[in-house]
């Protein structure tokens, strides 16, 4: 290619012609080089990700890389496997997304590439995962078999197993998931009907607290944006499950114990997420479990201070980032509907129909617009917020969970 | 003739099928039952029916349950667990066809 062989001798030789055709050589292999890493870097953005996010596309196994500025898609990524029911994380410098799958696969994408970065098969059927609170650490909550596996945000290199077997050396599958404050993941046992903490800031050596009979069927669990309260909601009976992470050692308090009783429970198509946690003031807004309504909690008594009735079955029920409104969206057959609460009056202020099989929504981080992804549309529809107009139309391939960068720096999310 | 029943019944055991007492749907709610059947129960049993919070819904999973029972569960769902009774959505019919969809295995 080039005759730079004499490279080495001209320099010895001091030689002038030699020196000036050594110049000449270097820089005709900084032009080449720099066309080549051109070529290899054509695809990827200079820009910054903060306002950046990734729709979940869940038949096809794909996700498309959303701009939530220009409301258009940059990119769409392929090979991710069985995406039924999958969620992701950021990397704290926004670039990265972890997404979850159903197959067990954890997948990193570069957001500003467009491409698959690495991926592992880390189990065979996985639920959520969540990145440690200083980024190093991602962490997979697994129901075959079930336990949590942690890896190296960067390499995704195994560094911790920790199985969920409940006394009687029963696994038991994981749900709800979330990181805490302190180098710390939280985590309930659906089976075994437990809670447990595992401090990872040595990661070859957990710490694991165990939280056992707080209730049965533990569904999901969310965790406060302060990190300081845990709570999993109980499919298996009434009330919700209470552990405050500042005060470990008081262990599980039952919460809202009289939830639901007297009521003939509906059958639940689908579970409700806890995940959003709604917080408006001192009030909590959450999905009742196979009730047409949506519980308002006051957070300083974990008493009920109200219901509000609502158009079904409610799976998300999440706060514009300001709490001034609530959003919800429901579950089978009823799920062609959105509806807004006002958090001051408790009253449902606006009701749309986006289309069948509305899945998820995430609001950009000031929340003037919400992105709802209608899985039978086979669209993502962006609104705002404050008139609720439909502001503009993606197409995704049956679209599920939308998360945006922003999360990358909030706990439990 | 009662030999003959009985030899149907041990045939239809020993190949999964269940004992057909209704026809099948038209072919549109064939296709609405398989979207039902992938996006619906597939949020807890899995899109590609390998199970979630809910157990695996594959032909091998399946093969050594009597067909009915499924149906029943179908229908009336699994108190105690979080299986809701789909009965209102689904006809006895349509629940049949469902439960020998999962059988062969379509749609995977």
């Amino acid at each position: 290619m080039f005759p730079c062989n004499f490279l080495c001798r001209s320099a010895s030789q001091a030689r002038f012609a030699d020196a000036i055709r050594s110049y000449v050589c270097l820089f005709l292999l900084f032009v080449l080089f720099s066309g080549l890493y051109q070529v290899a870097n054509a695809e990827c953005l200079m820009r910054g990700t903060g306002d950046l996010g990734i729709v979940i596309e869940r038949a096809s196994g794909s996700v498309q890389i959303l701009d939530t500025t220009a409301k258009a898609s940059l990119f769409r990524v392929e090979g991710l496997g069985d995406l039924s029911h999958a969620s992701a994380v950021f990397s704290r410098d926004g670039r990265y997304a972890y997404v979850f799958g159903r197959d067990g696969g954890l997948s990193k994408i570069d957001l500003l590439c467009g491409t698959l970065d690495k991926r592992v098969i880390q189990a065979g059927n996985s639920i959520g995962g969540a990145i440690s609170q200083d980024g190093s650490l991602v962490a997979v909550s697994n129901y075959t078999p079930g336990g949590v596996k942690v890896f190296a945000a960067d390499s995704l290199e195994l560094l911790a197993d920790l199985p969920a077997l409940d006394a009687s050396g029963k696994p038991s599958k994981v749900v709800g998931l979330v990181d805490a404050p302190g180098q710390q993941f939280v985590y309930t046992l659906y089976d075994a009907g437990e809670i447990r903490i595992a401090d990872l800031s040595d990661p070859a050596a957990p710490r694991v607290r165990r939280f056992p009979d707080i209730g049965r069927l533990p569904y999901d669990a969310l965790i406060t944006p302060d990190g300081r309260y845990y709570i999993a909601g109980l499919f298996g009976e009434d009330g919700l499950a209470l552990l405050d992470l500042w005060k470990p050692q008081q262990g599980v308090q039952r919460i809202l114990n009289n939830y639901g009783r007297g009521k003939e429970k509906l059958p639940v198509y689908k579970m409700p997420h806890l995940e959003g946690w709604a917080m408006a003031g001192r009030h909590v807004f959450l999905p009742a479990v196979g009730q047409h309504e949506v519980l308002v909690v006051d957070s300083q008594s974990w008493k009920e201070v109200g219901r509000i009735a609502v158009h079904g079955q409610p799976i998300f029920v999440v706060a514009r980032p300001d709490g001034r409104q609530v959003w919800v969206n429901f579950a089978h057959p009823l799920n062609d509907t959105v509806q807004v609460i006002d958090t001051q009056s408790l009253k449902i202020i606006h009701s749309m129909q986006p289309g069948k099989g509305v899945l998820h929504m995430e609001f950009a981080p000031r929340g003037e617009n919400v992105w709802v992804s209608v899985r039978d549309a086979d669209q993502v529809q962006v609104y705002d917020t404050g008139t609720f107009a439909r502001v503009a139309k993606l197409q995704a391939e049956k679209p599920s969970g939308i998360f945006f960068t922003a999360r990358a720096h909030r706990t439990g999310l | 003739m009662k030999q003959h029943c009985y030899k149907t019944l041990v045939f239809c055991m020993l190949t999964g099928m269940a004992a057909s007492v209704y026809p099948a749907p038209d072919a549109d709610r064939q296709a609405e039952l398989l979207y039902l059947l992938k996006h619906d129960c597939g949020s807890c049993h899995g899109m590609t029916r390998k199970g979630g919070l809910g157990p695996p819904l594959l032909p091998e999973n399946l093969s050594d349950r009597p067909p009915q029972l499924m149906v029943n569960t179908v229908l009336d769902g699994r108190p105690g667990t979080p299986m809701p009774p789909w009965r209102g959505e689904l006809s006895e019919q349509d629940a049949q066809w469902l439960v020998e969809a999962m059988l062969r295995g379509d749609g995977l």
